[in-house]
């Protein structure tokens, strides 16, 4: 038996292991199986290898949060009935800036979904971040909310210069505002929320089809404190104190890219 | 207007949703981006499910995970380089890495050392066998069906499920001689 021989049928015992062989070349298989030594064990292996894979290796089954959030985006692109003819004609979404045009992922539609979702999400939250931080409930919470329609911005603007004085006079302090537009995370505008017992400002910026929250308030435990990140399926927190200031970044988007907008805040 | 086959739309593509986050999770390798990868695609299926002519569903939707899972593995090669582990080496929030929100701490404890290591095995597989190996064993696709999902000829998929089956085999067969 030469090597080039085996080499190509060890393909077909594959195939056959597979289940994708007719009978003839099954019985084919089966023939050079009972002449060749070298061979003779491979379907067994091949199968053992199969079965310790399917019994295994994890399959990951789809997060029940994915599930929601997949039909939420569903129901935010079919049409509403007070609104059909706004619809976009479907064809405009094969575009190649086809997700621009896709509604932010919204709660609409959904209360009971969204209200134990938020809920999910301070629990995981409250067993990631330290203790005696009674916050992340505050912030998710406060994210969740600004994503209701009509609650998300105060002052819609692209530049900082802009931003940053309208904060003068409804804050006893002065939010450092910045945009990272060429960084691919442009600065959408602002508004003022209430977390932790005081107003604090909070920054909006734009990742694709991802809001990202940027609270922000005067830190009076800590002037300078290092990064700390904890997540719960769909939204990611992290939070760092810098000069004074606590920093809370929430948002849906990936815990990587979140870390990339975090490491421009912290670059002087 | 409205909106053509929404419903038929939720009622073909979505009882997929496991397929498609199992693939994409083993593709990526990471739960949130492989949550952003199954939410992009969908809806990307959604825009062309009008040209769907039928057949198998679940290698269509796969297809396009596979395609978007592909794109956002290039996006993030372009755009950060391991950025959580660069800022949080030295921090308090090394012992807080990003969470998997899809391994459930018990069942991981759970799991044998012998799981882990073909867990680990299989996910250290070069992509492109990986993907043929995980849509033969995972999602049990045919050869058929996985050269649509991934685009290569039979003959391609039958090879590259040979040698990632050869790398996990813990006394691969050798060569010819006998």
């Amino acid at each position: 038996m030469t090597g080039d021989g085996c080499a190509e049928i060890r393909l077909m015992v594959q195939a056959d292991v597979d289940g994708e062989l007719t009978p003839a070349e099954a019985a084919r298989v089966s023939a050079h199986l009972d002449g060749c030594a070298g061979c003779a064990s491979l379907p067994a292996q091949l199968m053992a290898l199969s079965g310790s894979i399917r019994r295994e290796a994890l399959y990951y089954p789809a997060p029940d949060a994915l599930h929601a959030a997949i039909r939420s985006r569903i129901a935010g692109a079919a049409p509403q009935p007070a609104e059909g003819a706004a619809m976009p004609d479907m064809n405009q979404y094969t575009a190649a800036r086809w997700w621009k045009r896709l509604p932010r992922p919204t709660w609409r539609g959904s209360a009971p979904f969204g209200a134990g979702f938020a809920l999910a999400a301070c629990l995981a939250l409250v067993v990631m971040l330290p203790r005696g931080d009674g916050l992340p409930d505050d912030v998710v919470a406060g994210h969740i909310r600004a994503l209701q329609p009509g609650h998300l911005l105060d002052v819609t603007s692209t530049d900082q210069h802009t931003v940053k004085p309208w904060f003068d006079g409804r804050l006893d302090f002065a939010p450092p505002v910045r945009d990272f537009k060429a960084e691919g995370f442009p600065l959408t505008g602002a508004r003022l929320d209430y977390l932790a017992g005081r107003t604090v400002a909070a920054l909006v910026y734009q990742r694709r089809q991802h809001v990202i929250d940027l609270f922000v308030w005067p830190d009076g435990r800590h002037f300078d404190r290092s990064p700390v990140v904890g997540d719960h399926s769909g939204y990611n927190v992290l939070r760092w104190s810098r000069d004074g200031m606590a920093f809370w970044a929430v948002s849906d988007l990936n815990a990587q890219e979140l870390a990339d907008f975090v490491r421009l805040w912290q670059a002087e | 207007m409205t909106l053509p086959g929404v419903a038929d739309f939720e009622r073909v593509v979505l009882p997929h949703l496991d397929a498609a986050y199992n693939l994409a999770r083993w593709l990526v390798g990471d739960a949130t981006l492989a949550q952003d990868v199954v939410q992009d695609a969908v809806m990307r299926a959604l825009s062309y499910f009008g040209s769907f002519r039928g057949g198998d569903a679940r290698a269509w939707l796969l297809r396009i995970v596979r395609n978007t899972a592909y794109t956002a593995l290039a996006a993030r090669q372009r755009g950060g380089t391991a950025s959580l582990d660069a800022m949080w080496r030295d921090g308090e929030a090394t012992a807080l890495q990003v969470h998997d929100p899809a391994d459930d701490p018990e069942a991981a404890l759970a799991r044998s050392e012998n799981v882990a290591q073909l867990d680990q095995a299989l996910a250290a597989l070069p992509l492109e066998l990986r993907e043929c190996l995980v849509l033969r064993e995972l999602q049990e696709l045919s050869y058929k069906e996985i050269s649509h999902v991934t685009g290569v000829p039979i003959g391609t998929v039958m090879s590259r499920l040979w040698r990632a089956r050869q790398l996990l085999m813990r006394n691969p067969v050798e060569g010819g001689e006998t």
